[in-house]
């Protein structure tokens, strides 16, 4: 796919999520980075990015349901996300290599590790801020524990969860970098490489880069979570 | 369809729940079982029947376990130990797939804070009870437009909740409960967040919707004259126990207990109180046979300027003015000299609704529902009504005709007893 059209693609598909802004922001971010030689970078990276954060939420999301219903789920494994989340990021980088080797996938698990938390912990929180009136309204009117889940309490949890996924997919950005040190390819690898030959251009090339990128997945995953916002507030 | 019989029903919270039932058993309080072993009470052996078709108010202050109560009858709440049934099921012995379907259909509730899901239009609210029941699309809509009219609010069923004013959104939660057409009613404070005069609206409209569709309602409540204006019986409850039940103008004449008296000291006596009740019966009633001089005769004591007229069978004729008795010719019999216009009450009528008449004609005449004279209501009976307050240190100004037209025993604190009073609620004739 030439990246011009590749572009066309994401500024339309980011102008249908988000709206004229967005989506403007997305043609002239990719159009600046085609144009400082970085499509390539940022393609590879926008890969990672997104299959981490989708593979994040499918392990998210449910571990989340389940912490959300089950009190002593949570209680017992609230200390390990605790600690997910306070460990340096780079650390996840260290389990990572002995089982898959430098490269993509040890990168892609890593990033994984590191960026499910927030999801998890969004989810159960959304879930557990539901009114109990209403989880009182559907117990009343007869719903089984899973109309229960899927009528009221995920509809309701919907933009705590996708507030959750935004933040996922940040920490997925920031840790894709980082994984460059391990042979992740894409923007990453641009900064590591101009840290390591003390190129403070190009290096700031590839910030500029990674910050465009950032920028456009922070305000589509919003735009997102403001359309799952219950109609008519805020 | 909708009688609900509750048996020695107990709710307690917290650790040593068997030793708390054991003491409950044993007769002890709320706060004894407190003291000796650290458990809560919430409800303590509470026994009384749901009569079909009635509206029952379940009334108390704030943690008088009535919401409690509520919340066992369709098991949102488990009560320790006691049997409820509801037309001869007993909901204590369901199993948890027999107890959704159960709730499915018997029972439809109606929240404080309306409960309405932000994300669902009207429609979609209304119909969500049904939606539970896995009811096809189509059936489903329609029923939730029918009970969408039904409440008042077509033309309002796209629109979301948060774009409804609360009144509104209240006939919402009312039109789901009824969508489902459960046979029963459970209402938790469900006017109480809404301002008066809405709330006003809101209750006669569901005295209207329970005669159309005679459901069962239990109604919870702290307010009495929320309950007087729904028209139903009345359980009182304090610190989970059944205080009383009776009608309203019953637990305003004979409060059980001095809690009792105190709850119902601010209630407005001429809304609760009832014509057969302020009527005065003692006054001298004629025989429309009796002569002039007859008539003279008996009443020589005078202090009225009119005397009622009665047949033998103690049907009501008419009215004697004094001044026309008093200007008569001895010949005459009283059937002549009858006022052909005399103001008649029913004995059900609400004061209230009857001190119009009473001020605009001086005096007004009450009957029982077979046509029998109970008596005359004077301005004077009026105010001896209203000055009457139980607990007010005259005990002898208890309005006259209080134990004639009612018919029942006097109330006991003691639930079962009481549960016996007359089924046919006078007020809801008396519209």
């Amino acid at each position: 796919m030439p990246p011009w059209l590749a572009i066309l693609a994401a500024s339309a598909l980011t102008y249908k999520i988000g709206g004229r802004k967005v989506g403007l922001l997305t043609l002239g971010g990719l159009l600046f980075l085609w144009n400082l030689r970085l499509w390539q970078a940022t393609v590879e990276t926008l890969v990672l990015v997104i299959l981490a954060t989708i593979a994040a939420l499918m392990i998210g999301i449910p571990v989340g349901i389940w912490f959300a219903l089950s009190r002593r789920a949570w209680r017992t494994f609230s200390p390990v996300l605790d600690m997910m989340q306070t460990l340096p990021s780079f650390v996840y980088l260290i389990p990572a290599l002995p089982f898959f080797g430098l490269g993509a996938v040890s990168a892609c698990f890593a990033t994984i590790v590191f960026s499910v938390p927030p999801v998890i912990r969004l989810t159960a929180l959304g879930i557990r801020n539901v009114p109990s009136e209403l989880v009182e309204a559907s117990d009343a009117f007869g719903s089984s524990a899973s109309q229960k889940l899927f009528k009221v309490q995920l509809p309701l949890a919907l933009p705590t969860i996708m507030a959750g996924v935004n933040q996922t997919m940040m920490l997925a950005l920031s840790m894709v970098v980082i994984a460059a040190m391990i042979g992740a390819g894409g923007l990453g690898r641009a900064v590591w490489q101009s840290i390591q030959r003390l190129e403070a251009g190009a290096g700031f090339e590839a910030g500029i880069g990674i910050v465009i990128v950032a920028v456009i997945l922070d305000r589509s995953t919003q735009a997102l979570a403001a359309k799952a916002r219950p109609h008519g507030s805020a | 369809m909708g009688r609900i019989t509750l048996e020695n029903v107990s709710k307690v919270f917290g650790a040593n729940s068997a030793q708390a039932i054991d003491l409950i058993s044993q007769g002890k309080r709320k706060a004894e079982v407190a003291q000796a072993c650290g458990a809560v009470v919430g409800l303590r052996d509470i026994s009384f029947d749901v009569h079909e078709g009635e509206i029952l108010i379940l009334m108390g202050l704030s943690g008088s376990g009535k919401s409690t109560l509520l919340r066992c009858m369709n098991r949102l709440v488990e009560p320790t130990v006691g049997r409820i049934l509801v037309d001869d099921v007993d909901v204590t012995k369901l199993g948890r797939k027999e107890l959704l379907a159960f709730r499915q259909k018997a029972f439809g509730m109606v929240f404080q804070h309306f409960a309405l899901l932000p994300n669902r239009t009207i429609l979609s609210n209304v119909g969500f009870g049904l939606e539970i029941k896995n009811v096809p699309a189509k059936q489903r809509i329609d029923a939730a437009m029918r009970a969408i009219e039904l409440v008042g609010l077509k033309g309002w069923e796209s629109k979301y909740p948060n774009e409804l004013s609360g009144g509104m959104q209240q006939r919402a939660g009312l039109a789901r409960a009824l969508a489902a057409d459960a046979d029963i009613l459970l209402m938790d404070e469900a006017f109480s967040a809404l301002d008066p005069l809405i709330r006003r609206d809101m209750q006669a409209e569901l005295r209207e919707l329970q005669r159309s569709l005679k459901k069962t309602i239990v109604f919870v409540s702290h307010d009495l004259d929320e309950a007087v204006a729904l028209g139903g019986r009345i359980v009182l409850m304090k610190d989970g126990e059944v205080v009383q039940i009776g009608q309203p103008e019953e637990v305003v004449a004979r409060p059980a207990t001095e809690y009792v008296r105190r709850f119902v000291e601010h209630i407005d006596l001429a809304a609760v109180m009832r014509a057969g009740q302020v009527a005065d019966g003692s006054a001298v009633v004629l025989a429309p046979t009796d002569t002039v001089a007859e008539a003279r005769l008996r009443t020589v004591a005078g202090g009225s300027d009119g005397w009622l007229v009665a047949d033998g069978a103690g049907r009501f004729v008419g009215r004697v003015r004094a001044e026309r008795l008093a200007a008569a010719r001895t010949g005459e019999t009283v059937s002549g000299l009858l006022d052909l216009d005399p103001g008649i009450v029913a004995a059900e009528a609400r004061l209230d609704a009857v001190l119009p008449q009473v001020a605009a004609s001086g005096a007004v005449a009450v009957v029982a529902e077979d046509g029998r004279l109970i008596g005359l209501i004077t301005s004077r009976d009026v105010v001896r009504a209203l000055a009457a307050r139980p607990g007010n240190s005259s005990s002898q100004t208890q309005p006259a005709g209080a134990d004639r037209w009612t018919g029942t025993s006097p109330n006991s604190p003691s639930t079962r007893s009481a549960t016996t009073v007359s089924t046919g609620s006078p007020s809801m004739a008396a519209g």
